[in-house]
């Protein structure tokens, strides 16, 4: 006789196990008939399965978790430069990534965003091509060449048509920017565009090459390159090289849902502390992952959520978590010795000696593990 | 017999020490800068004097009466004629100074802000969380008011000259004048600013009285001519109340204020340097020699400091270290220990009724009697040696209550390790087994863990000396506890090398093992019975290799898997496969498929992972011993060595290969003749170089791989490096190729070869030259022979792998620090949270479901399904 559903449903429901083994017991369950007597067996073992893979109270995990993560990194390469996913785009990997990570750089090395799009941008070529251009910062160099004429005293700007074009740019559009950024009044003729510097002097006139070389004329500024690239899902996805998180999660076609950069602080500030901490947890897991090493994610986890517990990021090290420990001689003992000495000898502070390293130090057994439990001797009745 | 349990130090307190306190703390005040006497005795009121301590043998101290080695030392003081700053304070000074007023001393704040932040802080406190941004805070408000709110005085700019000097509107502010101003400060205001109005008041930051530390903290050490050469702080004292001195004197001879002044900072100078050596602006005190002192911040500071150096990492005893050494034939829980460490390090017997016998046995025995006992400790604590003569005598002796060291025997538990500790791994617990020779031997199975090889590593043996450490070490720290590790929840331990080519030998022939060596092969596993033979050969029964391996794995054990020979063909033979690739266990009998890397290796052993988690690790750990046992027999039916000759390649073979090179530098040429017609197709985001140079790697690498492939064709599994490579036991086919066919292409940053003279690598080529042989592509194999200037290309790209290596290792150093220093407080509650030593909650739930990750497969699908095939029964 098979179980109904709906024992099996309130079965399920009563269930004290985490979601992930819930979800994979209805997913097995489905193409399977129990009996009410088998499914009582199942739930008995799961159960006391969970009750053994269970961490036991009083277990070091912050240890454990520091080493699982350290640990691999010396066998991490330290060959910086990677191309992730695309050929184009340089990406920091290995020990200088997961380093960053660590440190919760305000700006990495390599910052760089993958911004999926809305379905009918996703699937169409031309739109996904068009997006890439509407936000890639486009400078003067990429659209003509510019020269200067010294007798004239003026610059002259030929523009190429077809890059104009793939942009779909107009060249009225182009002297509208520089006007805008730079205060000059350009003169249109066909292609070509004239400046003349405020002063006619030889100084002003390079200035102004200058200046105008440094003028965003379409895109958003910080995204040096955008890249396309056809995923195995058949979706179009860009790439670029810098990241500006919130400027690009406003534009339309862009799927604000998946879109995503490598700067944690960037998702911090737009999206909060939640989104920092997957954020951290989806990198530092990248990274590992590409060097071919295999960490558990729940030690990631932990790191993740002791760098962002009060709701800011913070670097592990003597700026973050270290230094902000509440025991004077665990600092001391970190860095910056003397300096936390005196500091604590002026505020009175006192160590209640909870943690590892300040029992250490006064040679007594630590609070933790087996140093936290005691054994009692009950008398024989 | 009560052992009992030390006291535990509660708190910590931290404060300031005031003047008048000290003063009473203080055992003698010092006056006079000489420390002996002519007669070599220590002078009274003098540096040395034995009331703060002695450090002679003989000499008793004044204070407390204890010798040299019981004496803890006792501090003096010496009066200062004026007071001077303490260097580590000035910044403090400066912001006290700027925030209070100048008249009345009052902190420059209104009431009820003052208030405000005082509950900030206490609150702050009361959580364990730093004050620093409050007090800043106040700090900062407090500086802005030009007039004081309480008195109206106007206040000053006060301008701070580093390191101690402090200007008040063109008038320098004497160390007497700042101490004034912070006396005014009233307990209120203090709290305000962060201090403890009992136990750091202000003006205890400016210093009236100096300690003197102990002489057992600045030991004189007696050259071997006799001389005494005395430590740097003494040193410093000295030069402290020799101006000291001087400058009383001439203040009481009525000198001139410029006189006064100059000594007064010549005296600042040298409370500053003995406190800190190392302070920006002020030149560092030397030593006669010209080098500089280390005094009382640099004793604490940095990696061989008091902090880090002596009291985070201690020295200890019950230890040994030693050259390691493989032994295939130890379990890989043992460990072979020499005898001459066995009959050095003892464990403590408490004699009870229930091992007098035992323990009066080990006395007689004596020191040089392996397993005997060095010490013997009476119940009056009296510690008396045990030597070959008193051995009898001694065991007569022996009472119930005394304590016997007796030398370590086999089986004792111990603790071994490898540094570096990266991971919990790398401190083990062995059971012993007492041995020749003078190595540490272990089997080769644990050298993964330990990331131990044998090329001269040594390692360190600890004893643990009470029941509950031994406990505690057999329980959780013991070798089969930790082959699983808790970084991915997968085996850490199994076979390398040739245990892996040895079962890989054995499973994947088809040899005809007769009866004699089947048992032979078995002998060390403790098998004895043979199964069915596999058929007979001239009337003789005989055996597969197959058959030989299921005898050491256990009953009811089902696996099927594919091997690391797996060739990841489009369609799966599974049972069927030609390389014998597809793996079968059923019931403990190896059906089908070669026992490879994948099955028994570290990191990957299927096998074991099964073992483990379905079995138990005493299986398991029996599983290894076995192997290793078991491989190393099979390997030597055969034998297995590699030379020179197995990296021949016939003609043809290398005929092939010298083509497929000459045309990829063809092809090179071509692309570089493109380059420079302007002809190459640019990629996006890319310069035309930069183009180029991707293109020439691609097409090298490209025909790298291709002379692999010939030299692979032609180089069979009955080749060794094949072998070692396919299986997984050592190497791979890449370095096999580079030994063979091609040694390929030279790289830096992961680009080929640029720099070197002006516009070419080296003066053997044209400059401007693009071409594969002039940016270091090596065409010859290693076996062939490299040509001179490959040879050099070849040594600048070993030389990045060098430094590469030196530079990781520093840092990944420096990140495991700092990770293990961040996260060591946490612990998991009992009621399942992570919590931090203030009790802040880091995770409701260890890893969002509480499983241990090295159980995390029971988050996996599989472990379901696992339990559902068993309940409901296999689908199909």
């Amino acid at each position: 006789m098979n179980a109904t559903q709906k024992s099996i449903d309130e079965m399920i429901l009563g269930l004290k196990l985490p979601q992930n083994v819930i979800d994979n017991l209805i997913h097995e369950l489905k193409e399977r008939k129990v009996t009410k007597k088998q499914m009582e067996e199942i739930v008995r073992r799961l159960n006391s399965g969970y009750e053994n893979a269970k961490i036991e109270a009083g277990e070091a995990a912050g240890v454990v978790s520091a080493q699982s993560i350290g640990e691999p990194g010396t066998q991490m390469t330290m060959r910086t430069f990677h191309y992730a996913g695309v050929a184009e785009i340089n990406v920091t990997l290995g020990l200088p990534r997961l380093i960053e990570i660590v440190d919760a750089r305000k700006n990495p090395s390599t910052p760089m965003m993958t911004i999926f799009l809305e379905k009918d941008y996703a699937q169409n070529r031309d739109k996904a091509r068009e997006l890439a251009w509407k936000i890639e910062a486009t400078y003067i160099n990429v659209l003509g060449s510019m020269s200067t004429d010294i007798i004239e005293m003026k610059v002259i700007i030929e523009l190429n048509k077809k890059a104009l074009d793939q942009r779909n740019m107009t060249p009225g559009e182009v002297a509208k920017k520089i006007n805008e950024e730079l205060g000059v009044i350009a003169e249109i003729n066909g292609d070509i565009l004239t400046l003349v510097p405020s002063k006619p002097s030889y100084r002003e006139l390079l200035q102004l090459v200058k200046s105008v070389h440094s003028v965003i004329l379409k895109g958003i500024k910080g995204l040096k390159r955008v890249v396309i690239r056809k995923e195995d899902s058949g979706e179009y996805v860009l790439y670029t090289e810098g990241s500006v998180l919130k400027e690009v999660l406003a534009i339309e076609g862009v799927d604000a849902t998946r879109t995503k950069t490598n700067n944690v602080n960037e998702i911090f500030e737009v999206m909060g502390i939640e989104a920092a901490r997957q954020a951290l947890i989806n990198e530092a897991t990248d990274t590992l992952k590409e060097q071919g090493l295999n960490v558990d994610v729940r030690h990631i986890m932990l790191v993740s959520d002791i760098m962002t517990v009060d709701g800011d990021v913070k670097p592990i090290g003597r700026h973050g978590i270290s230094g902000e420990k509440a025991s004077v001689l665990a600092r001391a003992a970190f860095e910056v010795t003397v300096n936390h000495l005196l500091d604590s000898g002026m505020r009175g502070d006192v160590d209640e000696l909870r943690g590892v390293t300040e029992n250490v130090i006064v040679g007594q057994p630590i609070r933790l593990g087996t140093g936290n439990v005691k054994l009692i001797a009950r008398k024989a009745k | 017999m009560v052992i009992a349990t030390p006291k535990r130090v509660k708190e910590i307190k931290f404060g300031l020490i005031s003047p008048k306190e000290f003063r009473k703390m203080s055992v003698s005040r010092i006056i006079t800068a000489d420390t002996y006497d002519d007669d070599g005795f220590p002078i009274e009121m003098g540096l040395m004097d034995t009331k703060l301590g002695v450090i002679d043998p003989g000499l008793r101290c004044k204070t407390c009466g204890g010798r040299a080695g019981e004496c803890p030392g006792h501090f003096g003081h010496i009066e200062l004629v004026a007071p001077v700053i303490h260097v580590g304070f000035a910044k403090l000074i400066r912001k006290i100074l700027r925030a209070t007023c100048r008249n009345c001393g009052a902190l420059l704040l209104d009431l009820s802000v003052k208030n405000e932040n005082v509950e900030k802080i206490r609150t702050l406190k009361k959580m364990g969380q730093p004050i620093e941004d409050v007090v800043n805070n106040v700090f900062k408000e407090a500086r802005k008011s030009k007039v004081c709110q309480y008195c109206n005085e106007e206040q000053k700019e006060i301008k701070f000259e580093k390191p101690t000097t402090f200007i008040e509107d063109g008038h320098k502010l004497m160390p007497t004048d700042i101490r004034s101003r912070l006396e005014k400060i009233t307990d209120e205001d203090i709290e305000v600013i962060g201090m403890d109005p009992q136990n750091a008041r202000p003006e205890w930051i400016i210093l009236t009285v100096l300690a003197v530390p102990p002489v057992t903290m600045r030991p004189s050490i007696t050259l071997e001519s006799g001389q005494r050469s005395e430590d740097d702080l003494t040193h410093k004292l000295v030069d402290i109340i020799r101006i000291n001195q001087r400058f009383q004197e001439n203040r009481e001879a009525g000198a001139p204020q410029l006189i006064i002044e100059d000594l007064w900072e010549l005296l600042q100078y040298h409370v500053t340097t003995f406190i800190d050596n190392a302070v920006s602006g002020v030149p560092p005190a030397r030593h006669r020699s010209g080098r500089p002192l280390k005094t009382l911040s640099q004793r604490l500071k940095g990696k061989e400091g008091r902090f880090r150096g002596s009291l985070s990492g201690k020295r200890v005893n019950f230890s040994a270290r030693t050259v390691i050494s493989p032994d295939p034939n130890l379990g890989m829980h043992e460990i072979g220990v020499p005898l001459a460490i066995a009959k050095e390090l003892t464990i403590t017997m408490y004699v009870t009724q229930r091992n007098i016998n035992e323990v009066k046995e080990y006395v007689r025995r004596g020191p040089d009697n392996h397993p005997g006992a060095n010490y013997i400790v009476r119940a009056d604590g009296r510690r008396l040696r045990v030597t070959d003569k008193n051995g009898e005598e001694l065991a007569d002796l022996v009472e119930l209550g005394w304590k016997v060291d007796r030398q370590m025997k086999d089986g004792d538990i111990i603790l071994f390790n490898r540094q570096p500790s990266l991971h919990r791994m790398s401190i083990m617990a062995h059971e012993i087994k007492v041995l020749p020779h003078k190595t540490f031997r272990l089997n080769p199975a644990v050298c993964p863990p330990y990331n131990a090889d044998f090329d001269g590593d040594e390692m360190n043996m600890h004893v643990p000396q009470t029941e509950d450490a031994r406990a505690e070490a057999k329980i959780l720290m013991h070798v089969r506890e930790n082959i699983i590790s808790p970084r991915f929840g997968g085996p850490i331990i199994g076979g390398i090398h040739d245990h892996i080519s040895g079962l890989f030998l054995l499973t994947n022939s088809k040899d005809k093992i007769n009866k004699v060596d089947a048992l032979e092969l078995l002998a060390k596993s403790e098998i004895w019975e043979l199964p069915e033979p596999a058929g007979t050969d001239n009337g003789k029964p005989y055996w597969n290799g197959k058959q030989i391996f299921s005898q050491i794995l256990p009953k009811g054990l089902n696996l099927v898997f594919k091997a690391e020979i797996c060739e990841q063909c489009d369609t799966c033979l599974e049972e069927k496969c030609e390389y014998d690739a597809y793996v079968v266990i059923k019931d403990g009998v190896l059906e089908r498929g070669s026992i490879d890397e994948k099955a028994v290796g570290a990191f990957k052993s299927v096998i074991l992972d099964k073992l483990i988690k379905e079995f138990n690790s005493l299986l398991a750990c029996k599983f290894i011993d076995d192997a290793t046992r078991l491989s190393v027999r099979g390997i030597m039916r055969s034998g297995f060595s590699f030379g020179i000759n197995d990296e021949h390649l016939p003609t043809e073979a290398a005929d092939q290969i010298s083509e497929v090179l000459t045309s990829a530098t063809d092809k090179v040429e071509k692309l570089i003749q493109a380059f420079q017609a302007g002809e190459l197709e640019q990629l996006p985001g890319r310069t035309i170089k930069e183009t180029l140079e991707m293109e020439i790697m691609k097409e090298l690498s490209r025909a790298r791989d291709a002379t692999g492939e010939i030299a692979g064709r032609h180089l069979g599994m009955d080749n060794a490096a094949v072998i070692m490579a396919k299986s997984g036991a050592r190497g791979s086919m890449l370095n096999l190729t580079q030994m063979a066919a091609c040694v390929g292409q030279q790289a830096v940053r992961g680009e080929r070869i640029q720099r070197g003279y002006a516009g070419r690598t080296l003066s053997h080529f044209d400059k401007g030259d693009l071409g594969a042989q002039a940016h270091g592509f090596v065409k010859a194999s290693y076996k062939g022979g490299l040509s001179p200037t490959e040879y050099f290309f070849h040594a600048i790209g070993g030389r990045e792998g060098l430094v590469d290596t030196a530079v990781r290792t520093s840092q990944s150093g420096y990140l495991q620090r700092r990770l293990v220093n961040a996260l060591q407080d946490l612990e998991v509650q009992f009621d399942g949270t992570v919590r931090d030593t203030r009790n802040m909650i880091i995770q409701f739930k260890f890893g969002e479901d509480g499983i241990n990750p090295m159980n995390s497969d029971f988050s996996k699908p599989e472990a379901v399904k696992r339990i559902l095939d068993s309940v409901v029964g296999v689908k199909e």
